[in-house]
């Protein structure tokens, strides 16, 4: 008798991903897809998509979602969870999302210690606007609005949330990953089951970084845009723990 | 049930729990602070209601659209200022056809302005102050007592009609103490279930609440949708008071603190034997556009009179159109006129139209 070793999780639709070859987005939705059927809260789980290319991930994931306005995710899910504090609510937020237009919404969302798991994707660029500069763009990038190449002294540093979100006394759990080979891949499930895990134990406030490529804006192929995040983008933003209040081994 | 004496937002927030609202999410703005103030102590003593001062205006009305989405009554409050931040939140839950209650305690602008009573966010709250071209139904109490029974109200029409609703009240409506009586609290449990709020797809397909329609036939169709909504909303819930209007041959028409204070003119001019009647809205959107236009087969002049430089006056003009004439009396600023000011405005009026008989 045959054995199945492999399937489509539960907790993923069997609609035909939107994205481009090679964005990370996918993966990152199938993880996150693989981690609640696993921790079986498919069916108390709710998500909250930002405006940008992930907006369509109610399309994907098959729990209970409701879109936030561009930035405001933290908000919302904010505004879910504490109105039904036994759903598992996560928010799934882009850099220019998380850090640009919505940074106030995080670093206050950390600092109440929400009990929520945010889903950073952080590839450095606006993605579906086109490619413009995002708050994450390394110094020197070129894209649509830095012609020339981010000038620090003119277009700002690349920000580092999640240190900032670290500094945040109600945050609990911060660890930075990508998704640029099986290994990473791996590792970035592991976060994020931790991360949805710590909101279960009502500790605080989880937020997993996931460097990711965008081959179409950045004009590479796919394998190159995984090169770059490993040999470019991990030296701006290494990956690891950056906090972990549990101090288990992760 | 007693009288209590109250100031208007504590009447507010009082009547809003009375109704079931379970979530409240605000930030400090003079003058509603009050508002707030009196929610964090009051959902301190249930169990399954949340206060939230949120870090911003934005992120207010974001949590109440989060809140809404998992089925609880939710409000926010806020003055003028706050409530411009607040209109993008408001855009979306109009186009994710979420309940929410909104209060809006005006005070002076543009801009910073001051903390005086006005009635300068008339445009905004009725002609959709957000993008996207939507209606919110806009509520204008006139006393302590009828603000228990507009918020209250404001959260069965929500939820009935899934819309964004704005009390609109201003500084003077939120420190004016009044007696009011309360009716029994509602139970939230026993509200109907909302078949459409993220709960956790148990036993059920997963839900969705967007505003997203890429498809612009989809769009479209949303849009007639929301259309046929509105005309639902304008034919049920249009709501006006007429005091003394029988005999009258001056109609002031007035809403929320104005109406208050020309209700005071039209009595001081009655007793001196003056015919003078005040039409007051209590939906501005929907504005009693048909009851006004009625009103000019008897009475062919209109006073609007308004705590701003001409507002509302421009929804009299389109409801009654040549039917009578249209006179304007306004005070922006945050300077409350006098009942005695207005009774002068309606008196000259008579004697310049020859009505004073």
């Amino acid at each position: 008798m045959a054995k199945q070793i492999f399937k489509r999780p539960e907790a993923l639709t069997e609609h035909i991903f939107h994205y481009c070859p090679g964005c990370g987005h996918s993966i990152i939705h199938r993880l996150i897809a693989e981690v609640i059927d696993e921790l079986g809260i498919r069916e108390k789980t709710v998500g909250v998509p930002p405006a940008g290319c992930a907006v369509l991930a109610y399309n994907y994931l098959d729990v209970d979602m409701g879109e936030a306005p561009h930035g405001r995710a933290m908000a919302v899910a904010t505004g879910i969870k504490r109105a039904r504090p036994h759903l598992v609510v996560f928010t799934y937020q882009g850099d220019g999302d998380i850090a640009a237009i919505g940074t106030a919404e995080s670093v206050h969302a950390a600092n109440r210690g929400e009990r929520l798991t945010a889903i950073f994707v952080n590839n450095g660029v606006y993605g579906m606007t086109g490619g413009q500069m995002a708050p994450t763009t390394l110094v020197g990038q070129t894209t649509t609005t830095t012609p020339g190449g981010r000038l620090p002294l003119r277009d700002g540093f690349p920000l580092d949330l999640s240190q900032m979100l670290a500094v945040a006394a109600g945050s609990v759990y911060i660890e930075r990953t990508s998704v640029t080979s099986p290994k990473h891949v791996l590792k970035t499930k592991k976060a994020i089951k931790k991360a949805f895990q710590m909101q279960m134990d009502d500790l605080g406030f989880a937020l997993v970084e996931i460097l990711s490529q965008c081959p179409t804006n950045w004009k590479l192929s796919p394998i190159e845009a995984c090169r770059r995040v490993e040999d470019e983008v991990m030296k701006s933003y290494p990956l690891g723990v950056i906090k972990d209040t549990t101090q288990t081994s992760n | 049930m007693a009288k209590q004496l109250m100031c208007g937002s504590h009447v507010i927030a009082e009547a809003a729990t009375r109704a079931g609202c379970r979530f409240y999410a605000g930030y400090p703005i003079t003058p509603q602070n009050e508002l707030p103030e009196y929610m964090s102590r009051r959902f301190a003593q249930i169990e399954d209601a949340t206060f939230v001062q949120a870090e911003s205006e934005l992120a207010a009305i974001n949590m109440v659209m989060g809140a809404s989405m998992a089925g609880v009554r939710a409000m926010t409050s806020s003055s003028s200022p706050g409530i411009s931040l607040k209109q993008e939140g408001i855009s979306y839950i109009a186009g994710m056809e979420l309940p929410a209650v909104v209060v809006n305690i005006m005070r002076g602008g543009p801009g910073l302005g001051n903390i005086a009573p006005t009635q300068q966010d008339y445009f905004q709250a009725t002609k959709g102050g957000g993008h996207g071209g939507y209606h919110t139904i806009v509520f204008a109490p006139h006393s302590g007592q009828e603000l228990v029974t507009l918020t209250m109200k404001a959260f069965d029409l929500a939820d009935a009609y899934r819309t964004p609703i704005i009390l609109l009240g201003d500084g003077l409506m939120g420190q004016m103490m009044e007696p009011v009586i309360f009716p029994d609290p509602i139970d939230p449990a026993t509200l109907p279930q909302k078949d459409w709020a993220l709960d956790g797809a148990r036993g059920r397909d997963s839900r969705l609440v967007a505003s997203l329609h890429l498809d612009p036939v989809e769009m479209e169709e949303f849009n007639w949708k929301l259309a046929r909504k509105y005309d639902a909303i304008c034919e049920r819930e249009t709501e006006h008071e007429s005091y003394l209007l029988d005999d009258a041959v001056v109609g002031v028409v007035a809403f929320g603190t104005a109406a208050r204070i020309a209700k005071g003119a039209v009595k001081r001019l009655r007793e001196s034997g003056l015919k003078a009647g005040l039409f007051r809205p209590i939906t501005l959107w929907p504005f009693p556009a048909k009851a006004l236009r009625t009103l000019t087969r008897t009475i062919k002049h209109l006073l609007v009179f308004e705590m701003n430089f001409g507002q509302m006056v421009e929804d009299v003009k389109v409801s009654v159109g040549e039917t009578a004439t249209v006179h304007f009396h306004g005070r922006p600023g945050g300077v409350v006129s006098t009942p005695h000011e207005i009774a002068g405005v309606i008196t000259k009026l008579m004697y310049r139209y020859n009505l004073a008989k």
